[in-house]
């Protein structure tokens, strides 16, 4: 049986669909969406969180999701060491909920950024970019006001010493300000990846890229393993 | 302070100093347009009004800490300060 996926789903959720589309239909996994009220999180392999604006982003970007009663269970979960990946609001829930360091503020431009971004993979030694080559640049689209990346200088040279950057924004590409380039960060013990670019929209050519399918892969194969 | 009594607290959150705040430049601008001179800098924060009373066993201000430790500031980039005064009867 294929690993089951949870697509978690919050009030202002927008994303949902496509990460269910891509996981389910695209990649062929058992995956449903879980109500940001369930208390249980049992038989899942993976948790997936969308983009979106949970709680139409009152106080700051994922700031009362973080409350939602499945975040007790989310955490739970990547405290056991399970897959938890989250795209743009839902990358920034995570930053919220203290399970990824740093903050994601307004984009420097004041601007709502909605483009096809030019990424790097920064490190292809994670459980969540195993399928990519080094360096490998890829074209994700990214969709955002809230996406500039930010951690003291003494946080960043955690990030790197532990190899945390998972993606960067090509030079000369940062569409936010965020620091260092950074576009994608995982936690220390590599189990729990965000990141503002949206793999979940690049997963057919006829909507402009696939350059999002390994990421699934690599995930799903980081299961199987 | 008495649980008889109620409270009137006033939160202001503002970003850490090393934060960039772009819409408080962005004013800092608007301003500078308007043709006033001496301004120096702009930073937006953020102000809240709640009217409280202390709960058995917890002071006020501990539960306005933990308040504002867990939701409404981000202490990654922000820095909180409040103020706690009697509320008119």
């Amino acid at each position: 049986m294929s690993p089951r996926f949870a697509v978690i789903v919050f009030p202002g959720s927008n994303c949902d669909k496509d990460l269910l589309w891509g996981i389910k239909n695209i990649a062929g996994m058992n995956a449903e969406f879980v109500r940001h009220d369930a208390t249980d999180l049992s038989g899942f392999d993976a948790v997936l969180i969308p983009g979106g604006f949970s709680y139409g982003d009152y106080l700051r970007c994922g700031a009362i999701a973080r409350f939602s009663p499945v975040m007790n269970e989310v955490r739970r979960f990547a405290d056991e060491g399970k897959p938890v990946f989250g795209t743009c609001n839902g990358f920034q829930i995570l930053c919220e909920a203290g399970l990824l360091p740093g903050a994601l503020l307004r984009n420097t431009s004041l601007r709502f950024v909605c483009e096809t971004a030019q990424i790097e993979v920064a490190n292809n030694a994670t459980r969540f970019t195993s399928k990519y080559d080094p360096d490998q640049l890829l074209r994700l689209p990214v969709a955002h006001a809230e996406g500039r990346y930010t951690v003291t200088a003494e946080e960043l040279e955690q990030l790197k010493a532990n190899n945390q950057i998972a993606f960067r924004y090509a030079k000369g590409h940062n569409p936010n300000g965020s620091v260092d380039d950074i576009a994608g960060v995982t936690n220390k013990a590599g189990n729990v990846l965000g990141m503002m670019p949206h793999p979940e929209r690049a997963v057919e050519t006829l909507l402009g890229s696939d350059d999002g399918l390994p990421f699934f892969a690599s995930l799903i194969d980081s299961l199987a393993a | 302070m008495t649980s008889s009594k109620n409270y009137k607290v006033t939160v202001y959150v503002t970003y850490k100093e090393s934060v960039l705040d772009p819409q408080g430049q962005a004013v800092k601008g608007a301003i500078s347009r308007m043709g006033y001179e001496g301004i120096d800098s702009v930073r937006i924060g953020k102000y809240f009004e709640i009217m409280a009373h202390p709960s058995d066993g917890t002071t006020l201000e501990e539960t306005i800490d933990a308040i504002c430790d867990k939701l409404l500031a981000n202490p990654n980039m922000e820095t909180y300060r409040y103020e706690i005064a009697e509320a008119q009867a």
